[in-house]
Formats: structure tokens, C-alpha cells, sequence
């Protein structure tokens, strides 16, 4: 039944969930949401899977007015809540009832919120995602970010019998220098100087920052001289850190499939939050990490969220 | 980071999620085909813990997930299919036929060509529409088409900087490659010209017209011709 009716988008609103796979080779690329932790919590908060579709906010939330009981949480950048101008926590349940109206106010620290609602958000299904891809038109709500007066619809589910909060110690925070671990490769044989310098130098987040991909401008990545300027196109990862010929880096995210040129380096999976909570005009310095422990931390990020889920269960 | 001697493929890392398995280097026919045997083969075997096989022009993209599959598991499951690896005849392809209007605002770069070529419109239009081209790949946006077999006199580099969107429809170069845009999106190819066919149409029933391994024949039409069909597409 239709449970949201959208007063105002805020800056760049869509449905996402985890992601459409198994069509990068036809060129869809995976979507999603790109902070994955401050998402699968979201969802937990609220009773939900942890792969449930909700809404991704982008610096600035969006206003709604509810329509039917239900719970929701808001998790992710600091926005600032209210609901009928009641300032309320991020990162904990919310009961809401028919008539109230959410609004969620201009990014404070971090740059995407994820808001959550129990029993998940409702749209069509396509190729095995409800992730919106608006540069293909798919997904989401009619492939597109959400609009003044879209009325959205969330699947009946029972409510909470008790209100959940996650614990302090596991938000993140979100500082506007950021520190991104990378995997050097796979073209770092390409590339000699410019290795140190992507280690060593410091780099902001351009205006040119979506889900794409971040431009960054700083101190210039060199070719390797002899190596040719762009290579033959191939498959990129989110998180590749590719060198067009202007010498600055721009790291591909999730609605990109190929890139031409080389990819000197690739964020590891548990950065991708990181940077994706960054803004135009943050600094980043990047830290060189190795497989072995890049998969470490995918498994501690693992843990965390199953001590959470074991939290909740225990209420 | 690049594993792996001459006559195995090599291995490159990509992240912490994907593996690159190269089977040569540069644009080849033979290589091409070997890749797609390779990502068949993977697609036969199905590997726990891979996500995602993505085959390119030398190479095959693996994404996997390891909380389920470690690397080095992976890199001896891969030897082990290489090794039984046949040789595929050639899959049987279509000619799928592009009307094309070069030049004036569809094809802002075509002076780029010409000048880096030292050709004239009429020859860049004739060389580039002569061919029929392999779709080596599909990738980037949805049914965008990596073609091989650009004749060298045509090769122009890339733009030096990315243009934030280039119009759905537009066909490029881009160094010994050529393709077509079928949504609009960022891109650094010189745009030579654009077709009015809706190259990637999710309410069809068939969002694409054509598949890797098929061909392209690029056709030259009038600006007039193009807006003709251009309606017809619309309705």
C-alpha cells in the first residue's frame, strides 16, 4: 500500500539495494548503494533483511510524509531528523504513525544517509535488483532519482516490540580527511614515480564527484615512460583508481563498468564506504594495503555487522 | 601486481574482489576468441564464490566474494580449465546493419580524425563505414559495442580530457578502437557521428540488436535520412 509521499527530493535521492549482478558483460552496471555498512544497519534497525531496498541521500534529505505505521531509521552522513520538527537520533529505530512528516536536513558530516523502512520499499524488480542505475533509465522508481509528490510503496510487515539503537562505538565517523587503503594494480606496472607520489601526496575530492566516479586534483601521476597513455578498454572494479592522460586520478564507482585508461591502484571493498562519505573539497590520502589483509578487514566489517544483527536478536 | 609467466595467462590483481586473467595483449581475433572459450568455460565449471565473469577484448574479469573463495584457490581452478581448454570454432555471428550521419553537431571530432589522419571527411566517412566489425566486448554502458578491426588510418587518441556526457547514439574512435554510445553518458572518444537506432531499449523485449560475436556495418545517411529515422524509432 502506498506508505511515503515525497514533499521535497533533497539533493539526489534514489532507491538502492545491494546491487544488480550478473550484467556487467552487457554492459548494466552494478548500482547499489555505496556505503554498504551504514545500509545493511539501516536495514537491521529496522527488522529488515540487511539487502532490503531503501532510500540513498545524498548531501541534502529529502522531506516525506508517511502514510501508514511504520518504522524507519536513518543511518549513514549526520543529517539531522525531525519528525513533525521533533529533532530525532540517526542511527536508531523510529516509530512513525500516518500523517507525521520526516525531514531530514543538509549534510553536516559525511556526504550519503541511508534511510530505512520496515518491510522495505516496494518497486518493480528489474534484472534481480531494485537499485536504481539512472544513467541506464533502470531501476528504483522509474529509473530515476525521486521527485516532489512520488508516492512510494513499502511492503506490509509486524512493527518492532521494542525500539534498537546501535552502539556508539560502532558509527563511524566521517572526517573530511580521509585515509583510503588501496591495492596497487592492476596495471602498476604502467606506472614507476606515480606510485610514490599516489602514496605519498594529498588529493581533493573535486565538484566532478557522483556515483560514477571522484575526480581528484593533485600533485600529477605520471605514465611510465615508453607505456603507451591508455590502454585497451577493459572491465573496472569500483574503487579503480584510473589515470586519464591529464595526470589526475578518478576513482570509478559503482555505475561505471569499463575504464580506457590505467588503473594504477583499487580501493579495497571496506573503503568504498569511506570515500563515498566524502565531499567536494575533502582531502584524501591514500595508503598502500595488501590482499591479505584487505580481506581481513572485509571479514572484521562482516563481524561487526553480525554482532549487531546478535544485539538485536537478544531484545 | 602481475603474476604468472609467458605462456600461462597472466593474473593481475584488481582490489581485493577481482581477478584479470590476460590471455594477451592489444586487439586480436585469436586472443578474443580464446577469452570467450575461457569465460564459457568458468560459466561451465561454475566456481563458488565468483560473483561476476566478465570477458574483454585479451582479458576475463572474475569478481568474487572471499568471505566464500580465496584467490589462490581460484588461480589453480582457473590453470586446470585453461589446461583443458579446446579450441571453439567461430560461433555463428550476424551482420547487424548501424545507420550513421557523420559530421556537423552529431560528430564534433571528425576534424580531429581528419587532421590526425590527413584524410578528407569523405575518406575518414568511407574508411570507417567499409568494415564489418567484430564486437569484441559489450561494456561500459548498457550494450555499448567494442569493435575491432578500425582501419589504422583512422586511429586518433582519446580526448585529452572526458567529456562530462556525450549524446546517446554517438559512434567514436578511440585509438585503434571504435564503438557507439547507447545511452548518453561521460565518455573520452572523438565522436564522429550518431545513429538515430535506439542501440539499448529496456521496455523491448530484446534491449540490444546485437551480442559479442556478432558484427557491425556501419551505413553513411543524410541528416535528413537520420531525422526520418529517427521518428520512426520514436513511435
Amino acid at each position: 500500500m502506498n506508505a511515503i509521499k515525497v514533499l521535497a527530493p533533497g539533493g539526489y535521492t534514489t532507491i538502492q539495494d545491494k546491487g544488480r549482478f550478473g550484467f556487467q558483460h552487457m554492459g548494466i552496471p552494478v548500482s547499489g548503494v555505496l556505503d554498504r555498512f551504514a545500509f545493511a544497519l539501516a536495514n537491521l534497525l529496522v527488522g529488515n533483511h540487511e539487502n532490503t531496498a531503501v532510500m540513498e541521500l545524498t548531501v541534502m534529505g529529502p522531506s516525506i510524509e508517511i502514510r501508514k505505521e511504520m518504522d524507519i531509521a536513518l543511518t549513514g552522513a549526520k543529517m539531522g531528523i525531525t519528525v513533525n520538527e521533533n529533532p530525532v537520533d540517526q542511527w536508531r529505530s523510529i516509530r512513525v504513525k500516518k500523517g507525521d512528516i520526516v525531514t531530514i536536513g543538509q549534510v553536516q558530516s559525511g556526504c550519503r544517509a541511508y534511510l530505512s523502512f520496515s518491510g522495505g520499499i516496494s518497486v518493480p524488480e528489474v534484472m534481480g535488483s531494485f537499485s536504481t542505475y539512472v544513467g541506464g533509465k533502470i531501476g528504483g522508481f522509474k529509473g530515476r532519482p525521486l521527485q516532489k509528490d512520488d508516492i512510494i510503496e513499502t511492503r506490509d510487515t509486524p512493527l518492532l516490540s521494542t525500539g534498537w539503537a546501535v552502539p556508539q562505538k560502532l558509527i563511524p565517523a566521517y572526517p573530511s580527511h580521509a585515509v583510503i587503503r588501496a591495492i596497487p594494480g592492476p596495471q602498476d606496472d604502467y606506472f614507476d614515480t606515480g606510485l610514490k607520489t599516489l602514496f605519498q601526496s594529498e588529493y581533493m575530492v573535486t565538484a566532478k564527484a557522483d556515483r560514477m566516479g571522484y575526480r581528484l586534483q593533485g600533485d600529477p601521476i605520471p605514465i611510465k615512460a615508453g607505456m603507451p597513455k591508455s590502454i585497451v578498454s577493459e572491465p573496472s572494479m569500483p574503487g579503480s583508481i584510473q589515470i586519464p592522460p591529464d595526470e589526475q586520478p578518478i576513482i570509478l564507482l559503482v555505475e561505471q563498468t569499463v575504464g580506457g585508461y590505467a588503473k594504477i591502484a583499487t580501493i579495497i571493498s571496506s573503503d568504498l564506504p569511506v570515500i563515498s562519505q566524502t565531499t567536494p573539497g575533502d582531502t584524501i590520502r591514500f595508503e598502500k594495503i595488501d590482499l591479505n589483509t584487505a580481506h581481513g578487514l572485509i571479514i572484521e566489517e562482516q563481524n561487526k555487522i553480525n554482532t549487531i544483527k546478535e544485539i538485536f536478536s537478544n531484545h | 601486481m602481475k603474476m604468472g609467466g609467458e605462456e600461462k595467462p597472466a593474473i593481475r590483481l584488481a582490489g581485493d574482489t577481482g581477478l584479470i586473467i590476460e590471455f594477451g595483449q592489444g586487439i586480436d581475433p585469436g586472443v578474443n576468441a580464446k577469452v570467450r572459450a575461457m569465460a564459457g568455460a568458468v560459466k561451465t565449471n561454475t566456481l563458488r564464490g565468483v560473483t561476476e565473469i566478465i570477458p574483454t577484448y585479451c582479458s576475463l574479469l572474475l569478481i568474487y566474494d572471499p568471505l566464500i573463495t580465496r584467490p589462490g584457490k581460484l588461480v589453480s581452478a582457473i590453470e586446470r580449465i585453461e589446461n583443458t581448454l579446446e579450441r571453439t570454432g567461430t560461433e555463428p555471428c550476424k551482420v547487424v546493419e548501424i545507420p550513421v550521419c557523420y559530421g556537423g553537431e552529431f560528430g564534433p571530432d571528425i576534424e580531429n580524425v581528419e587532421k590526425s589522419a590527413n584524410f578528407c571527411r569523405e575518406d575518414v566517412i568511407r574508411f570507417h563505414s567499409e568494415p564489418e566489425y567484430l564486437i569484441y566486448m559489450i561494456g561500459f554502458t548498457p550494450g555499448f559495442p567494442f569493435l575491432g578491426g578500425l582501419n589504422k588510418k583512422l586511429f586518433t587518441p582519446r580526448l585529452k580530457t572526458p567529456r562530462m556526457s556525450v549524446p546517446e547514439g554517438s559512434v567514436g574512435i578511440a585509438n585503434n578502437q571504435t564503438g557507439m554510445y547507447p545511452i548518453a553518458s561521460p565518455g573520452g572518444w572523438q565522436i564522429i557521428g550518431r545513429t538515430p537506432l535506439k542501440l539499448f531499449a529496456p521496455q523491448r523485449k530484446n534491449p540490444f540488436l546485437y551480442k559479442a560475436g556478432d558484427k557491425i556495418k556501419f551505413i553513411p545517411i543524410s541528416r535528413k535520412e537520420y531525422t526520418r529515422l529517427k521518428i520512426k524509432e520514436e513511435n
